[in-house]
Protein backbone atom coordinates (compact mmCIF):
# COMPACT_ATOMS: atom_id res chain seq x y z
CA UNK A 1 0.00 0.00 0.00
CA UNK A 2 1.22 3.55 -0.85
CA UNK A 3 1.94 6.13 2.02
CA UNK A 4 -0.79 8.19 0.32
CA UNK A 5 -3.30 5.12 0.61
CA UNK A 6 -2.91 4.48 4.20
CA UNK A 7 -5.38 5.89 7.16
CA UNK A 8 -5.20 8.50 9.93
CA UNK A 9 -4.21 5.88 12.07
CA UNK A 10 -1.92 3.71 10.11
CA UNK A 11 -0.08 6.58 9.73
CA UNK A 12 0.64 7.40 13.12
CA UNK A 13 1.26 3.84 14.06
CA UNK A 14 4.09 3.90 11.99
CA UNK A 15 5.55 6.94 12.50
CA UNK A 16 5.57 6.57 16.18
CA UNK A 17 7.24 2.67 15.50
CA UNK A 18 9.70 4.70 13.48
CA UNK A 19 8.66 2.78 10.52
CA UNK A 20 8.41 5.78 8.31
CA UNK A 21 9.45 9.10 9.14
CA UNK A 22 7.36 12.14 9.12
CA UNK A 23 9.38 13.31 6.09
CA UNK A 24 8.86 10.51 3.67
CA UNK A 25 5.10 10.72 4.58
CA UNK A 26 5.14 14.29 3.63
CA UNK A 27 7.64 14.10 0.55
CA UNK A 28 4.68 10.62 -0.51
CA UNK A 29 2.00 12.65 -0.14
CA UNK A 30 3.26 15.78 -2.03
CA UNK A 31 4.56 13.26 -4.76
CA UNK A 32 0.89 12.32 -5.07
CA UNK A 33 -0.30 16.13 -4.11
CA UNK A 34 1.63 17.23 -7.50
CA UNK A 35 1.08 14.02 -9.84
CA UNK A 36 -2.72 14.58 -9.84
CA UNK A 37 -3.28 17.77 -8.94
CA UNK A 38 -3.45 19.70 -12.17
CA UNK A 39 -6.35 17.16 -12.80
CA UNK A 40 -8.45 17.65 -9.72
CA UNK A 41 -7.38 21.18 -8.79
CA UNK A 42 -8.34 20.60 -5.00
CA UNK A 43 -5.74 22.78 -3.48
CA UNK A 44 -5.60 26.50 -3.68
CA UNK A 45 -2.60 26.88 -1.95
CA UNK A 46 0.28 24.42 -1.10
CA UNK A 47 2.33 24.98 1.68
CA UNK A 48 5.22 22.63 0.98
CA UNK A 49 8.00 24.23 2.85
CA UNK A 50 6.28 24.70 5.97
CA UNK A 51 5.03 20.80 6.27
CA UNK A 52 8.48 19.47 5.50
CA UNK A 53 10.09 21.90 8.06
CA UNK A 54 7.65 20.59 10.70
CA UNK A 55 8.13 17.66 10.01
CA UNK A 56 11.95 17.81 10.47
CA UNK A 57 10.96 19.09 13.54
CA UNK A 58 8.26 15.78 15.03
CA UNK A 59 11.08 14.08 13.27
CA UNK A 60 13.70 15.39 16.12
CA UNK A 61 11.00 15.29 18.52
CA UNK A 62 10.87 11.50 18.25
CA UNK A 63 14.26 10.73 18.08
CA UNK A 64 14.94 12.17 21.34
CA UNK A 65 11.68 10.26 22.72
CA UNK A 66 9.82 13.42 23.47
CA UNK A 67 5.79 12.64 23.56
CA UNK A 68 4.38 13.34 20.27
CA UNK A 69 0.61 14.25 19.89
CA UNK A 70 -1.61 11.84 18.59
CA UNK A 71 -1.96 13.02 14.91
CA UNK A 72 2.03 12.67 15.05
CA UNK A 73 3.25 13.34 11.46
CA UNK A 74 -0.41 13.31 10.02
CA UNK A 75 -0.69 15.06 6.82
CA UNK A 76 -3.89 17.32 6.83
CA UNK A 77 -5.98 19.71 4.28
CA UNK A 78 -7.99 22.90 5.33
CA UNK A 79 -10.57 24.43 3.83
CA UNK A 80 -9.43 27.76 2.62
CA UNK A 81 -11.60 29.87 5.11
CA UNK A 82 -9.54 28.60 8.25
CA UNK A 83 -7.18 31.23 9.27
CA UNK A 84 -3.47 30.01 9.40
CA UNK A 85 -1.10 32.88 10.34
CA UNK A 86 1.28 33.73 7.44
CA UNK A 87 -0.72 31.69 4.86
CA UNK A 88 -3.43 33.34 2.01
CA UNK A 89 -7.03 32.50 3.20
CA UNK A 90 -9.16 32.93 0.27
CA UNK A 91 -12.40 31.67 0.94
CA UNK A 92 -12.15 30.78 -2.71
CA UNK A 93 -12.73 34.59 -3.23
CA UNK A 94 -11.34 37.06 -5.76
CA UNK A 95 -11.45 39.47 -2.87
CA UNK A 96 -9.46 38.03 -0.41
CA UNK A 97 -6.73 36.34 -2.61
CA UNK A 98 -4.37 38.20 -1.23
CA UNK A 99 -5.45 38.42 2.48
CA UNK A 100 -2.62 36.86 4.47
CA UNK A 101 -4.35 36.20 7.84
CA UNK A 102 -1.73 37.25 11.19
CA UNK A 103 -3.36 34.59 13.63
CA UNK A 104 -3.99 30.98 13.80
CA UNK A 105 -7.92 29.69 14.25
CA UNK A 106 -8.11 27.58 17.51
CA UNK A 107 -8.77 24.40 15.00
CA UNK A 108 -4.90 25.27 13.97
CA UNK A 109 -3.53 25.64 16.97
CA UNK A 110 -5.08 22.30 17.89
CA UNK A 111 -4.03 20.64 14.71
CA UNK A 112 -0.63 21.75 15.77
CA UNK A 113 -0.52 20.72 19.22
CA UNK A 114 -1.38 17.45 18.03
CA UNK A 115 1.39 17.51 16.08
CA UNK A 116 -0.63 17.26 12.41
CA UNK A 117 1.06 18.40 9.65
CA UNK A 118 -0.54 20.53 7.59
CA UNK A 119 -0.61 20.25 3.52
CA UNK A 120 -2.15 23.24 2.27
CA UNK A 121 -5.74 25.33 1.87
CA UNK A 122 -8.01 23.20 0.09
CA UNK A 123 -10.58 24.90 -2.79
CA UNK A 124 -13.69 25.59 -2.07
CA UNK A 125 -17.23 27.61 -3.32
CA UNK A 126 -16.91 31.43 -2.82
CA UNK A 127 -17.43 32.29 0.90
CA UNK A 128 -18.86 28.26 1.42
CA UNK A 129 -21.91 29.43 -0.55
CA UNK A 130 -22.15 27.07 -2.93
CA UNK A 131 -23.15 23.04 -3.23
CA UNK A 132 -20.60 21.81 -5.97
CA UNK A 133 -17.10 24.16 -5.64
CA UNK A 134 -18.04 25.83 -9.53
CA UNK A 135 -18.50 29.23 -7.27
CA UNK A 136 -14.69 29.28 -6.99
CA UNK A 137 -12.56 32.08 -8.34
CA UNK A 138 -9.84 29.37 -8.51
CA UNK A 139 -11.64 26.92 -11.11
CA UNK A 140 -13.56 24.24 -10.13
CA UNK A 141 -12.27 21.37 -7.83
CA UNK A 142 -13.00 17.72 -10.34
CA UNK A 143 -14.48 14.69 -8.76
CA UNK A 144 -11.92 12.37 -8.63
CA UNK A 145 -14.29 9.52 -9.47
CA UNK A 146 -15.15 11.12 -12.76
CA UNK A 147 -13.21 14.32 -13.42
CA UNK A 148 -16.35 15.68 -15.75
CA UNK A 149 -18.38 15.88 -12.60
CA UNK A 150 -18.70 18.05 -9.86
CA UNK A 151 -17.22 17.07 -6.00
CA UNK A 152 -19.78 18.88 -3.94
CA UNK A 153 -19.75 21.85 -2.18
CA UNK A 154 -18.85 23.73 -0.35
CA UNK A 155 -15.74 22.09 1.07
CA UNK A 156 -15.23 20.25 -2.51
CA UNK A 157 -11.40 20.50 -2.39
CA UNK A 158 -11.30 19.03 1.22
CA UNK A 159 -13.67 16.05 -0.04
CA UNK A 160 -11.88 15.31 -3.15
CA UNK A 161 -8.33 15.87 -1.53
CA UNK A 162 -9.43 12.86 0.86
CA UNK A 163 -10.71 10.68 -1.85
CA UNK A 164 -7.62 11.07 -4.29
CA UNK A 165 -4.89 10.58 -1.88
CA UNK A 166 -4.23 14.49 -1.86
CA UNK A 167 -4.35 14.35 2.27
CA UNK A 168 -5.06 11.65 4.72
CA UNK A 169 -7.45 13.56 5.99
CA UNK A 170 -9.04 17.41 5.86
CA UNK A 171 -10.81 19.43 7.76
CA UNK A 172 -13.85 21.49 6.24
CA UNK A 173 -16.87 23.38 6.89
CA UNK A 174 -20.64 22.70 7.01
CA UNK A 175 -23.70 25.85 7.10
CA UNK A 176 -25.99 23.83 4.81
CA UNK A 177 -24.50 20.16 4.40
CA UNK A 178 -21.08 21.55 2.75
CA UNK A 179 -19.18 18.87 4.12
CA UNK A 180 -21.67 15.71 4.62
CA UNK A 181 -22.91 16.31 0.54
CA UNK A 182 -19.15 16.49 -0.70
CA UNK A 183 -18.44 13.53 1.61
CA UNK A 184 -21.27 11.68 -0.45
CA UNK A 185 -20.33 12.65 -3.82
CA UNK A 186 -16.84 11.87 -3.40
CA UNK A 187 -17.01 8.24 -1.72
CA UNK A 188 -15.82 9.69 1.87
CA UNK A 189 -16.24 9.71 5.57
CA UNK A 190 -18.01 13.44 6.71
CA UNK A 191 -18.90 14.55 9.76
CA UNK A 192 -20.45 18.02 10.88
CA UNK A 193 -20.61 17.38 14.73
CA UNK A 194 -23.70 19.31 17.23
CA UNK A 195 -23.62 23.15 17.04
CA UNK A 196 -21.00 24.58 19.42
CA UNK A 197 -18.94 21.51 19.84
CA UNK A 198 -15.96 22.68 17.78
CA UNK A 199 -14.81 26.24 17.87
CA UNK A 200 -15.05 28.84 14.95
CA UNK A 201 -12.77 31.48 16.25
CA UNK A 202 -10.19 31.86 12.72
CA UNK A 203 -13.38 30.41 11.19
CA UNK A 204 -14.77 33.00 8.60
CA UNK A 205 -18.60 33.26 9.31
CA UNK A 206 -20.92 32.82 6.58
CA UNK A 207 -23.71 32.13 8.59
CA UNK A 208 -23.21 32.46 11.80
CA UNK A 209 -26.15 30.37 13.45
CA UNK A 210 -25.45 27.27 11.25
CA UNK A 211 -22.05 27.34 10.69
CA UNK A 212 -20.09 24.46 11.75
CA UNK A 213 -16.59 22.68 11.50
CA UNK A 214 -16.09 19.16 10.59
CA UNK A 215 -13.98 16.11 9.47
CA UNK A 216 -13.51 15.06 6.06
CA UNK A 217 -11.84 11.00 6.39
CA UNK A 218 -11.31 7.82 4.82
CA UNK A 219 -12.82 5.78 7.38
CA UNK A 220 -15.36 6.58 10.36
CA UNK A 221 -12.23 6.27 13.21
CA UNK A 222 -10.10 8.61 11.57
CA UNK A 223 -13.53 10.46 12.01
CA UNK A 224 -13.78 10.09 15.49
CA UNK A 225 -9.71 10.72 15.80
CA UNK A 226 -10.15 14.34 14.19
CA UNK A 227 -12.65 15.50 16.23
CA UNK A 228 -11.49 14.09 19.66
CA UNK A 229 -8.31 16.83 18.25
CA UNK A 230 -10.38 19.33 16.72
CA UNK A 231 -13.24 19.94 19.31
CA UNK A 232 -13.62 21.78 22.90
CA UNK A 233 -14.88 24.63 24.85
CA UNK A 234 -13.33 27.91 23.75
CA UNK A 235 -13.70 31.02 25.74
CA UNK A 236 -12.47 32.60 22.17
CA UNK A 237 -15.86 31.72 20.51
CA UNK A 238 -18.80 32.77 22.29
CA UNK A 239 -20.80 30.03 20.56
CA UNK A 240 -18.50 27.29 21.54
CA UNK A 241 -20.50 24.40 23.81
CA UNK A 242 -19.86 24.05 27.58
CA UNK A 243 -19.75 20.62 27.83
CA UNK A 244 -17.90 17.48 28.27
CA UNK A 245 -16.88 16.65 25.87
CA UNK A 246 -15.93 12.45 25.11
CA UNK A 247 -13.70 10.79 24.17
CA UNK A 248 -15.14 9.80 20.66
CA UNK A 249 -12.79 6.71 19.86
CA UNK A 250 -13.34 4.83 22.86
CA UNK A 251 -17.27 5.30 22.08
CA UNK A 252 -16.51 2.48 18.72
CA UNK A 253 -17.64 -0.74 19.48
CA UNK A 254 -19.44 -1.73 16.61
CA UNK A 255 -21.91 -2.97 18.66
CA UNK A 256 -25.85 -1.34 17.34
CA UNK A 257 -28.10 -4.19 19.06
CA UNK A 258 -30.94 -2.82 20.25
CA UNK A 259 -30.50 0.89 18.91
CA UNK A 260 -33.33 2.55 17.45
CA UNK A 261 -32.82 3.58 14.05
CA UNK A 262 -35.86 6.05 12.69
CA UNK A 263 -36.36 6.16 8.86
CA UNK A 264 -38.32 9.81 7.61
CA UNK A 265 -40.54 8.57 5.17
CA UNK A 266 -40.10 12.79 4.42
CA UNK A 267 -36.69 12.38 3.64
CA UNK A 268 -37.70 9.81 0.44
CA UNK A 269 -40.43 11.67 -0.61
CA UNK A 270 -37.70 14.05 -2.08
CA UNK A 271 -37.38 13.20 -5.88
CA UNK A 272 -34.52 10.94 -5.33
CA UNK A 273 -32.41 9.07 -7.94
CA UNK A 274 -33.21 5.63 -7.88
CA UNK A 275 -30.38 4.13 -7.25
CA UNK A 276 -29.72 6.37 -4.62
CA UNK A 277 -32.92 4.60 -2.98
CA UNK A 278 -32.05 1.40 -3.27
CA UNK A 279 -28.50 2.41 -2.25
CA UNK A 280 -29.63 3.99 0.74
CA UNK A 281 -32.29 1.04 1.77
CA UNK A 282 -29.55 -1.61 0.95
CA UNK A 283 -27.98 0.32 3.64
CA UNK A 284 -30.79 0.67 6.10
CA UNK A 285 -30.82 -3.60 5.96
CA UNK A 286 -27.19 -3.39 6.84
CA UNK A 287 -28.05 -1.86 9.99
CA UNK A 288 -31.01 -3.96 10.63
CA UNK A 289 -28.88 -7.33 10.60
CA UNK A 290 -26.73 -5.63 12.95
CA UNK A 291 -29.22 -6.03 15.24
CA UNK A 292 -30.83 -2.54 14.97
CA UNK A 293 -34.43 -1.88 15.33
CA UNK A 294 -35.76 0.32 12.18
CA UNK A 295 -39.01 2.38 12.73
CA UNK A 296 -40.52 4.34 11.11
CA UNK A 297 -40.60 8.18 12.05
CA UNK A 298 -42.58 11.50 10.34
CA UNK A 299 -40.78 15.05 10.13
CA UNK A 300 -43.62 16.90 9.00
CA UNK A 301 -42.03 20.14 8.47
CA UNK A 302 -39.08 18.86 6.19
CA UNK A 303 -40.13 20.35 3.08
CA UNK A 304 -40.02 23.72 4.87
CA UNK A 305 -36.46 22.89 5.63
CA UNK A 306 -34.96 24.66 2.61
CA UNK A 307 -36.92 27.82 2.16
CA UNK A 308 -36.25 28.57 5.97
CA UNK A 309 -32.17 27.71 4.41
CA UNK A 310 -32.65 30.33 1.94
CA UNK A 311 -34.05 32.75 4.03
CA UNK A 312 -32.02 32.73 7.09
CA UNK A 313 -28.13 31.70 5.77
CA UNK A 314 -28.34 34.78 2.81
CA UNK A 315 -29.66 37.16 6.14
CA UNK A 316 -26.82 36.20 8.21
CA UNK A 317 -24.69 36.30 5.38
CA UNK A 318 -25.49 39.55 4.22
CA UNK A 319 -24.40 40.72 7.94
CA UNK A 320 -21.20 38.84 7.77
CA UNK A 321 -20.37 39.71 4.69
CA UNK A 322 -20.58 43.14 5.70
CA UNK A 323 -17.17 43.23 6.92
CA UNK A 324 -15.49 42.97 3.53
CA UNK A 325 -15.30 46.88 2.67
CA UNK A 326 -11.75 47.06 1.34
CA UNK A 327 -10.42 49.28 4.14
CA UNK A 328 -8.48 46.80 6.51
CA UNK A 329 -8.15 44.36 4.25
CA UNK A 330 -9.77 42.58 0.99
CA UNK A 331 -9.86 43.75 -2.76
CA UNK A 332 -9.31 47.75 -3.61
CA UNK A 333 -10.20 47.83 -7.28
CA UNK A 334 -8.26 51.25 -7.72
CA UNK A 335 -8.87 54.67 -7.80
CA UNK A 336 -12.27 54.99 -6.25
CA UNK A 337 -13.35 58.81 -5.63
CA UNK A 338 -14.89 58.70 -2.28
CA UNK A 339 -15.78 56.60 0.15
CA UNK A 340 -19.17 54.97 -1.19
CA UNK A 341 -17.83 53.98 -4.37
CA UNK A 342 -14.50 52.91 -2.36
CA UNK A 343 -17.00 50.35 -0.73
CA UNK A 344 -18.78 49.35 -3.84
CA UNK A 345 -16.40 48.70 -5.91
CA UNK A 346 -14.65 46.45 -3.57
CA UNK A 347 -17.28 44.62 -3.23
CA UNK A 348 -18.58 44.08 -6.53
CA UNK A 349 -15.68 43.56 -8.45
CA UNK A 350 -14.39 41.07 -5.62
CA UNK A 351 -16.99 38.82 -5.04
CA UNK A 352 -19.03 36.30 -7.09
CA UNK A 353 -22.53 36.13 -8.34
CA UNK A 354 -23.77 33.59 -5.87
CA UNK A 355 -21.90 35.63 -3.32
CA UNK A 356 -23.89 38.70 -4.88
CA UNK A 357 -26.92 37.34 -5.11
CA UNK A 358 -27.22 36.02 -1.59
CA UNK A 359 -26.24 39.04 0.13
CA UNK A 360 -28.77 41.21 -1.93
CA UNK A 361 -31.81 38.27 -0.61
CA UNK A 362 -29.96 38.44 2.61
CA UNK A 363 -30.16 42.47 3.27
CA UNK A 364 -33.78 42.43 1.46
CA UNK A 365 -34.96 39.83 3.76
CA UNK A 366 -33.32 41.67 6.85
CA UNK A 367 -34.79 45.29 5.79
CA UNK A 368 -37.37 47.35 7.37
CA UNK A 369 -40.61 46.43 6.89
CA UNK A 370 -39.41 43.14 5.19
CA UNK A 371 -37.94 41.49 8.62
CA UNK A 372 -41.36 40.04 9.94
CA UNK A 373 -42.14 38.58 6.79
CA UNK A 374 -39.13 36.66 5.78
CA UNK A 375 -36.37 36.43 8.56
CA UNK A 376 -38.45 36.36 11.44
CA UNK A 377 -41.02 33.93 9.99
CA UNK A 378 -37.77 31.56 8.77
CA UNK A 379 -36.75 31.43 12.56
CA UNK A 380 -40.41 30.35 13.69
CA UNK A 381 -40.46 27.89 11.19
CA UNK A 382 -37.20 26.84 12.81
CA UNK A 383 -38.52 26.08 15.95
CA UNK A 384 -40.83 23.63 14.13
CA UNK A 385 -38.49 21.86 12.46
CA UNK A 386 -36.69 21.58 15.56
CA UNK A 387 -39.46 20.06 17.46
CA UNK A 388 -39.81 17.57 14.75
CA UNK A 389 -36.77 16.22 15.49
CA UNK A 390 -36.96 16.37 19.55
CA UNK A 391 -40.18 14.47 18.82
CA UNK A 392 -38.69 11.71 16.76
CA UNK A 393 -35.58 11.56 18.98
CA UNK A 394 -38.11 10.19 21.78
CA UNK A 395 -38.97 7.28 19.91
CA UNK A 396 -35.12 6.58 18.03
CA UNK A 397 -31.98 7.22 18.94
CA UNK A 398 -31.04 8.23 15.83
CA UNK A 399 -32.32 9.17 12.15
CA UNK A 400 -31.00 7.57 8.78
CA UNK A 401 -31.69 9.05 5.33
CA UNK A 402 -29.91 9.44 1.79
CA UNK A 403 -27.17 12.54 2.34
CA UNK A 404 -28.09 13.52 -1.25
CA UNK A 405 -30.84 12.84 -3.45
CA UNK A 406 -28.60 12.05 -6.43
CA UNK A 407 -24.74 11.01 -6.73
CA UNK A 408 -22.40 14.05 -8.29
CA UNK A 409 -24.07 15.51 -10.63
CA UNK A 410 -21.35 17.02 -14.38
CA UNK A 411 -19.97 20.41 -14.25
CA UNK A 412 -22.25 23.04 -15.49
CA UNK A 413 -25.69 20.87 -14.85
CA UNK A 414 -27.01 23.15 -12.13
CA UNK A 415 -25.45 26.81 -12.69
CA UNK A 416 -28.85 27.71 -14.36
CA UNK A 417 -30.84 25.87 -12.42
CA UNK A 418 -30.83 28.05 -8.81
CA UNK A 419 -33.55 26.05 -7.34
CA UNK A 420 -31.95 22.97 -8.44
CA UNK A 421 -28.77 23.47 -7.32
CA UNK A 422 -30.30 24.23 -4.10
CA UNK A 423 -32.22 21.29 -3.78
CA UNK A 424 -29.18 18.71 -3.54
CA UNK A 425 -28.70 20.15 0.11
CA UNK A 426 -32.84 18.89 0.40
CA UNK A 427 -31.68 16.26 3.44
CA UNK A 428 -28.61 17.40 4.55
CA UNK A 429 -29.86 21.43 5.71
CA UNK A 430 -32.41 20.42 8.23
CA UNK A 431 -29.37 19.23 10.72
CA UNK A 432 -28.17 22.67 10.65
CA UNK A 433 -30.99 24.16 11.15
CA UNK A 434 -32.01 21.84 14.24
CA UNK A 435 -28.09 22.61 15.53
CA UNK A 436 -27.63 18.25 15.50
CA UNK A 437 -25.01 16.07 14.60
CA UNK A 438 -24.58 14.59 11.03
CA UNK A 439 -22.46 12.18 9.33
CA UNK A 440 -22.16 10.41 5.86
CA UNK A 441 -20.64 7.72 5.02
CA UNK A 442 -20.08 5.63 1.79
CA UNK A 443 -23.12 3.01 1.27
CA UNK A 444 -22.41 2.21 -2.19
CA UNK A 445 -21.27 2.94 -5.97
CA UNK A 446 -24.52 3.29 -8.57
CA UNK A 447 -23.33 3.93 -12.07
CA UNK A 448 -19.61 4.54 -11.17
CA UNK A 449 -20.21 7.31 -8.35
CA UNK A 450 -20.01 7.16 -4.47
CA UNK A 451 -23.71 7.37 -2.96
CA UNK A 452 -24.02 8.37 0.83
CA UNK A 453 -26.24 7.46 3.49
CA UNK A 454 -26.44 10.17 6.56
CA UNK A 455 -27.10 9.39 9.89
CA UNK A 456 -28.51 12.42 12.39
CA UNK A 457 -28.21 12.08 15.96
CA UNK A 458 -29.43 13.92 19.14
CA UNK A 459 -28.07 16.99 20.25
CA UNK A 460 -24.31 15.55 21.44
CA UNK A 461 -24.77 12.34 20.74
CA UNK A 462 -21.74 12.17 18.38
CA UNK A 463 -21.13 8.65 20.37
CA UNK A 464 -24.35 7.17 18.80
CA UNK A 465 -23.87 8.16 15.19
CA UNK A 466 -20.27 7.48 15.08
CA UNK A 467 -20.69 3.93 16.64
CA UNK A 468 -23.47 3.39 14.35
CA UNK A 469 -21.44 4.53 11.36
CA UNK A 470 -18.70 1.99 12.66
CA UNK A 471 -21.00 -0.82 12.76
CA UNK A 472 -22.15 -0.14 9.05
CA UNK A 473 -18.71 0.28 7.81
CA UNK A 474 -17.50 -2.81 9.62
CA UNK A 475 -20.26 -4.78 8.08
CA UNK A 476 -20.46 -3.39 5.13
CA UNK A 477 -20.45 -6.34 2.16
CA UNK A 478 -20.93 -4.52 -0.85
CA UNK A 479 -18.99 -3.15 -3.63
CA UNK A 480 -15.46 -2.12 -3.06
CA UNK A 481 -15.58 2.21 -2.39
CA UNK A 482 -11.96 2.08 -1.58
CA UNK A 483 -8.62 2.05 -3.44
CA UNK A 484 -7.40 3.25 -6.49
CA UNK A 485 -9.16 5.67 -8.51
CA UNK A 486 -8.96 4.17 -12.15
CA UNK A 487 -9.20 7.84 -13.40
CA UNK A 488 -6.21 9.06 -11.09
CA UNK A 489 -3.93 6.40 -12.38
CA UNK B 1 -45.36 37.33 2.73
CA UNK B 2 -44.77 39.54 0.39
CA UNK B 3 -43.43 37.48 -3.14
CA UNK B 4 -42.34 39.47 -5.62
CA UNK B 5 -39.34 42.26 -5.38
CA UNK B 6 -39.52 45.77 -7.57
CA UNK B 7 -36.93 46.99 -9.74
CA UNK B 8 -36.88 50.22 -7.49
CA UNK B 9 -36.42 47.69 -4.10
CA UNK B 10 -33.63 45.98 -5.97
CA UNK B 11 -31.54 49.13 -6.58
CA UNK B 12 -32.70 50.57 -2.83
CA UNK B 13 -31.32 47.21 -1.51
CA UNK B 14 -28.15 47.27 -3.69
CA UNK B 15 -27.75 50.19 -2.34
CA UNK B 16 -27.83 48.93 1.43
CA UNK B 17 -25.40 46.21 -0.02
CA UNK B 18 -23.23 48.34 -1.25
CA UNK B 19 -23.26 46.84 -4.02
CA UNK B 20 -22.77 48.23 -7.44
CA UNK B 21 -24.95 46.75 -10.39
CA UNK B 22 -25.30 47.44 -13.80
CA UNK B 23 -28.89 47.54 -15.67
CA UNK B 24 -28.54 44.00 -17.00
CA UNK B 25 -27.35 42.80 -14.10
CA UNK B 26 -30.22 44.08 -11.61
CA UNK B 27 -32.88 42.86 -14.13
CA UNK B 28 -31.19 39.54 -14.09
CA UNK B 29 -31.05 39.11 -10.08
CA UNK B 30 -34.45 40.62 -10.01
CA UNK B 31 -35.74 37.59 -11.83
CA UNK B 32 -33.21 35.11 -9.67
CA UNK B 33 -33.88 36.84 -6.31
CA UNK B 34 -37.58 36.66 -7.42
CA UNK B 35 -37.84 32.64 -8.13
CA UNK B 36 -36.41 32.16 -4.66
CA UNK B 37 -38.75 34.60 -2.79
CA UNK B 38 -41.13 32.48 -4.77
CA UNK B 39 -40.11 29.30 -3.38
CA UNK B 40 -39.74 30.48 0.37
CA UNK B 41 -43.19 31.86 -0.30
CA UNK B 42 -44.14 28.52 0.52
CA UNK B 43 -43.69 28.83 4.62
CA UNK B 44 -46.82 31.06 4.74
CA UNK B 45 -48.02 27.65 4.57
CA UNK B 46 -47.60 27.22 8.06
CA UNK B 47 -49.25 29.42 10.95
CA UNK B 48 -46.28 30.50 13.38
CA UNK B 49 -48.35 33.42 15.36
CA UNK B 50 -47.76 31.02 18.87
CA UNK B 51 -44.37 29.92 17.91
CA UNK B 52 -40.96 31.05 19.86
CA UNK B 53 -38.48 31.99 16.87
CA UNK B 54 -35.01 30.01 17.48
CA UNK B 55 -32.14 32.38 17.08
CA UNK B 56 -29.87 30.41 18.48
CA UNK B 57 -30.14 26.19 19.13
CA UNK B 58 -27.87 26.30 22.12
CA UNK B 59 -29.36 27.16 25.29
CA UNK B 60 -26.82 29.97 25.61
CA UNK B 61 -27.77 33.50 26.53
CA UNK B 62 -24.99 36.42 26.71
CA UNK B 63 -21.67 34.87 27.49
CA UNK B 64 -19.68 37.10 29.13
CA UNK B 65 -16.00 37.03 30.50
CA UNK B 66 -14.37 39.41 33.52
CA UNK B 67 -13.35 43.06 32.06
CA UNK B 68 -9.52 42.31 31.91
CA UNK B 69 -7.37 44.22 29.05
CA UNK B 70 -5.64 41.36 27.40
CA UNK B 71 -3.31 41.42 24.86
CA UNK B 72 -3.93 42.20 21.59
CA UNK B 73 -2.63 42.62 18.29
CA UNK B 74 0.93 44.24 17.22
CA UNK B 75 -0.51 47.40 14.79
CA UNK B 76 2.18 46.00 12.02
CA UNK B 77 0.30 43.37 12.24
CA UNK B 78 -3.30 44.57 11.97
CA UNK B 79 -1.75 46.79 9.18
CA UNK B 80 -0.45 44.16 6.98
CA UNK B 81 -2.92 43.24 4.76
CA UNK B 82 -3.96 46.98 4.48
CA UNK B 83 -4.71 47.71 0.89
CA UNK B 84 -3.19 51.53 1.47
CA UNK B 85 -1.82 52.70 4.09
CA UNK B 86 0.06 55.54 6.80
CA UNK B 87 1.17 56.81 9.33
CA UNK B 88 0.12 53.69 10.99
CA UNK B 89 -3.42 54.16 9.76
CA UNK B 90 -5.69 53.08 7.17
CA UNK B 91 -6.06 55.36 4.51
CA UNK B 92 -9.25 56.01 2.42
CA UNK B 93 -11.06 58.61 0.32
CA UNK B 94 -11.68 61.93 1.77
CA UNK B 95 -14.82 60.98 3.71
CA UNK B 96 -16.32 64.99 4.16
Amino acid sequence: MEIYELTVEEIRERIISRDVSCQEVVTEIFKRIKSVEDRVNAYITLTEDRAIKRAQEIDKKLSCNEKVGSMAGVPVAIKDNMCINGIPNTCGSKHLENFIPPYDATVIEKLYDADAIILGKTNMDEFAMGSSTEYSSFGVTKNPWDLERVPGGSSGGSAAAVAAGQATCAIGSDTGGSIRQPASFCGVVGMKPTYGYVSRYGVVPFSSSLDQVGSLTKNVRDCALLLNVISGKDPRDSTSADIEYPDLLKSLNGSIQGLKIGVAKEYFDVGLASEVKDMVQSGIKVLEECGAEILEVSLPHSEYALPVYYLLAPSEASSNMARYDGVQYGHRAGDSSDLYSLYKDARTKGFGPEVQRRIMLGTYALSAGYYDAYYLKAQKVRTLIRRDFDRAFEKCDCIVSPTSPSTAFKIGAKTDDLIGMYKSDICTVPVNIAGLPGISIPCGIAGGLPVGLQMIGKHFDESTILNMAYAFEQNYDGQEIKGELEVLS
Amino acid sequence: MVSKISASEVEHVANLARLNLTDESKKVITEQLNTILEYAAKLDELDTDDVDPTFYVLPAGNVLREDVSEKSMDREEVLSNAPEKEDGAFKVPKVF
